[in-house]
């Protein structure tokens, strides 16, 4: 039996729809991260299912059990939010201990799990400290350890890393994943950042205006992405318009920088003729400099227009007919070398190109 | 479900009864009693005399304003820009006029610049003058310098919380972009204040505009505002109907002032950080700074100049000093206020203040939460409603009580409860305006985190709420208090002889001729001066830094 199942949950605020029909699913011990841009209900769909919203339709079950006629501080699940909420007027200690204490533990063991909790996070000694004296790494370890305290069934964490520069955020996401993972706990993570998606989530789920548009693993929605917001926000650049030109056997598609070879399965729905986006992956193009004579089938005459240096790699952006493409090179090939102005071609497997929608 | 419901139910109803109720019945009679008539209000507007107070009352408080502006502006710029030594303690003073009972004030001008005043003493002592030198009693100008004294601190507070809140940034970078100091001063810093200048500025207006014990002792029988207009007309003369509605026109008035003081508040209001203050203040230590050691010694001056004099003048009898006035106050043989003790009068005092500031801590704290819930956008009527008795002149509150509760269904004729209940009534907004800025900049999730870590609804409450809002409550506590002590328009109307309050006792004291009245009502001044500012100790002790009205 799954953990959490939210079957068909809609929020209405006045006229404007925050979530819509939205389903999914988390078994025990998932780590689900919930990504989309700002606005797209991410943060609303973690309210209802913590019960500080009511739903206007569908429901929310644990283990099986409908949470709707619970009240949130019974349902035994945890909510760390983006500004955190640290109790200012309490220390360490008394943030961390504030769930125990809620279920009447005894002293003994709130102060056992506590320290337990603070090592846990790489804190100990933190006890005592007031709120405001810590540094922002510090206080979101401090409210992951608070919700994590009482051992809710379901952690829900919004944007928790959200206020914290790059480089902090990106030493402490393999942290939580980590910690996570080591007490085993079911959890939703909502995220707007990609990267910081791919590091810790075991599934995603994508959202996009209230209603999810796809879900699965990282991997496959990276491979597969089913939108062009889902491609974009994936980091994806290369989105041409085109139409299909061939169906059968090896289907072909026309764009602006010609007419290219699909070797992915074309998406349902998609006819002949019709209009369709074109994906081609960045990464799978090689860029040489221009031969004289033809240019071989399967590549494409173009001329660069700008160079970046990008470290490990660079990044070209090749004018092809009358479209751009942008192509990751590896610093160690031939690529790499090209100068703007240089003519060039530019070699597309057919695995690299797939179409949308 | 219930306990939201009891929580908009209670302060609504307190208002309803002891708010509404008799201004309606200031209403029922100004509009002539049994029979419908708008006579009152044909002899107020159309007799000269009322429209001249009218008049007079509001370019009174126009210049009291300007004047109180001028005082105060350089101590806020002062306290927001600069750091120096002692700055904490000169800080505390400046609230120490604000909340000083009228009648100390006023106690405290008489004994500065009296007749037999400190200064006057003095020039005679030294250049052996016959007759008084420096005549201000009876003055317009001492009105005006009682009004700044005592409003000074509204605009120091509200001005400086909210110029150390603005990033010095601003000022640099227009500096960057070519902007001398003055531009800089004029295009980006001023603008910028203006909210907080205006809702300052409004604030004193209003309580220029209603000034009862200032003008009725200081003034003389030459300037009467409305309030002793209202007054005289209802003690006096036994008019009713015209004081019911000069009431009114001055109701109209306030209630216009409150309307746009929320307005103003709710846009310069500081968000809480609990992080310690930012620095915005300027790096140098300028004592070398000629604007900062003007404004110090401004700042005491105004602040210590009457209330050092008050306690002088309280002590000093015959040419020498004694406690012979203090002594006389707790001697029973002394007769010094018809058959009730000094004691007597103390005693009241202090019950009636405990039992105001119970009720105005109650009424207070749920109308806070009332109006925080409301969010900040749609709160503003209510807020000016829940606001209204503090516009509402202390004169007219207690002509509002005496016409309504003297019959069915509330009748408090006779019991000290009229007396507490109008203390209340002026007391509680202090704890509203104490407690709302803590409410509203309290993060928003924090109770959500609560219940999510298994808190029911009250635990929230006593676990998170109560401890965060717990200073804010002490501070208003105090505030209701001090107000309470003061309290002196209301109660001069509604007052019976043996539950004389302290400033009431001062005042009658201070209207039979002797020196030794003189001297008593100096000494109990000094008595109420020193309780007040002890609450003010204990307010300075646990107010928030830069967070809220006052």
């Amino acid at each position: 039996m799954p953990a959490l199942e939210v079957v068909g949950v809609s929020k209405w605020f006045g006229a404007v729809p925050a979530v819509r029909e939205v389903s999914l699913m988390a078994e025990h011990g998932d780590l689900v991260c919930l990504l989309g841009p700002s606005g797209c209900g991410k943060s609303t769909l973690l309210r209802l299912v913590a019960g500080l919203e009511k739903l206007d339709a569908g429901s929310v079950r644990f283990d099986g059990m409908r949470q709707e006629i619970v009240a949130p501080h019974m349902r035994g699940f945890g909510l760390m939010f983006q500004d955190l909420a640290l109790f200012p007027h309490m220390d360490v200690l008394g943030n961390v201990s504030f769930g125990l204490r809620m279920q009447r533990q005894s002293n003994d063991a709130v102060q056992k799990r506590v320290e337990g909790l603070l090592e846990l996070v790489g804190l100990e000694g933190y006890g005592t400290r007031k709120v405001y004296e810590l540094s922002g790494g510090e206080r979101q370890r401090v409210a992951l350890a608070r919700s994590l305290a009482p051992s809710p069934k379901l952690l829900m964490l919004d944007e928790p890393l959200g206020s914290l520069d790059r480089v902090l955020r990106e030493s402490l996401q393999g942290q939580v994943r980590s910690i996570i993972k080591e007490v085993g706990v079911t959890a939703i993570y909502v995220t707007h950042d990609k990267d910081e998606a791919f590091a810790i989530a075991d599934e995603i789920v994508f959202m996009d205006r209230g209603s999810v548009v796809q879900a699965g693993a990282p991997e496959a929605l990276f491979r597969a992405p089913a939108t062009e917001l889902v491609a974009r926000t994936l980091g994806m650049r290369n989105i041409l318009a085109g139409r299909l030109e061939q169906a059968e056997g090896i289907a072909r598609v026309r764009c602006a920088i010609g007419t290219l070879a699909v070797g992915e399965p074309i998406p349902a729905g998609v006819l002949l003729g019709g209009d369709v986006l074109v994906l081609i992956d960045e990464r799978a193009l090689t860029v040489v400099p221009a031969q004289d004579g033809p240019v071989p089938v399967g590549a494409l005459a173009g001329v660069v227009a700008t160079r970046a240096f990008r470290g490990g790699e660079s990044e070209l952006c090749v004018r092809v007919g009358a479209g751009e493409l942008v192509c990751a090179v590896a610093q160690r090939d031939a690529g790499a070398d090209v100068a703007p102005g240089d003519d060039v071609t530019v070699i597309l497997p057919p695995n690299a190109v797939r179409l949308l929608r | 479900m219930i306990a939201s419901r009891l929580l908009v139910i209670g302060p609504v109803t307190f208002l309803a009864a002891f708010f509404l109720y008799p201004l309606g019945a200031i209403l029922g009679r100004s509009f002539g009693g049994e029979v419908l008539s708008l006579d009152p209000f044909g002899v107020v507007l159309g007799d000269s005399y009322y429209l001249g107070r009218i008049w007079f009352t509001m370019w009174q408080a126009a210049v009291s304003t300007v004047l109180t502006l001028v005082v105060g502006l350089p101590a806020a710029y002062l306290f927001a820009r600069h750091d120096f030594p002692g700055k904490t303690v000169l800080m505390a003073l400046t609230t120490l006029p604000f909340i000083m009972p009228t009648i100390v004030v006023a106690m405290g001008f008489v004994a500065l610049l009296g007749p037999q005043g400190l200064i006057n003493t003095a020039l005679t002592g030294l250049f052996g003058a016959e007759a008084p030198q420096v005549r201000v009693t009876n003055t317009l100008t001492i009105i005006f310098m009682a009004h700044a004294f005592y409003n000074y601190s509204i605009v120091v507070r509200i001005v400086s919380a909210f110029w150390s809140n603005l990033s010095p940034l601003f000022g640099e970078s227009a500096a960057m972009l070519g902007a001398g100091r003055i531009r800089t001063f004029t295009h980006v810093t001023l603008p910028l204040l203006l909210p907080s200048l205006w809702s300052s500025a409004v604030l004193v207006f209003v309580f220029s505009f209603t000034s009862f014990g200032v003008v009725l002792i200081l003034g003389g029988p030459r300037f009467a505002t409305l309030e002793v207009g209202i007054y005289e007309l209802t003690v006096k003369l036994f008019r009713l109907e015209v004081a019911g509605a000069l009431a009114l026109v001055q109701l109209v008035f306030t209630y216009v002032f409150l309307l746009v003081y929320t307005r103003l508040q709710a846009q310069s209001a500081v968000p809480i950080t609990f992080v310690p203050e930012e620095e915005s203040k300027r790096g140098k230590r300028g004592f070398r700074d000629v604007v900062v050691i003007v404004a110090i010694t401004g700042v005491l001056l105004v602040v210590l100049s009457p209330l050092l004099a008050l306690v002088e003048r309280a002590l000093s009898s015959g040419g020498g000093y004694s406690l012979v006035h203090f002594t006389g106050l707790f001697s029973d043989d002394s007769g010094s206020y018809f058959r009730l003790s000094p004691q007597a009068v103390i005693w009241n005092s202090l019950r009636f203040a405990l039992a105001s500031m119970a009720i105005a801590l109650v009424v207070g704290t749920a109308a806070a939460y009332v109006i925080a819930r409301r969010g900040r956008g749609r709160s503003g009527v209510v807020d000016a409603l829940f606001m209204a008795p503090l516009g509402v002149s202390a004169v007219t509150l207690g002509f509002g009580f005496l016409v309504a509760f003297n019959r069915a269904p509330i009748d408090l004729r006779g019991s000290w409860l009229i007396l507490v209940i109008a203390h209340s009534l002026v007391a509680y907004p202090f704890v509203i305006r104490s407690v709302l800025p803590v409410l509203r900049g309290m993060p928003p999730h924090l109770k959500e985190s609560a219940a999510l870590l298994g808190a029911a609804p009250l635990s929230i409450f006593i676990h998170i709420e109560l401890p965060i809002i717990g200073r804010a409550l002490l501070v208003g506590a105090m505030f209701a208090f001090a107000v309470s002590m003061g309290e002196f328009g209301a109660s001069l109307l509604l007052v019976r002889p043996e539950f004389t309050t302290i400033p009431v006792a001062i005042f009658r004291l201070l209207s039979q001729p002797g020196e030794s009245n003189l001297g008593q009502a100096l000494a109990m001044s000094t008595l109420l001066m020193v309780v007040v500012a002890m609450g003010f100790v204990a307010i300075e002790r646990f107010r928030y830094r830069n967070v809220g009205g006052f």
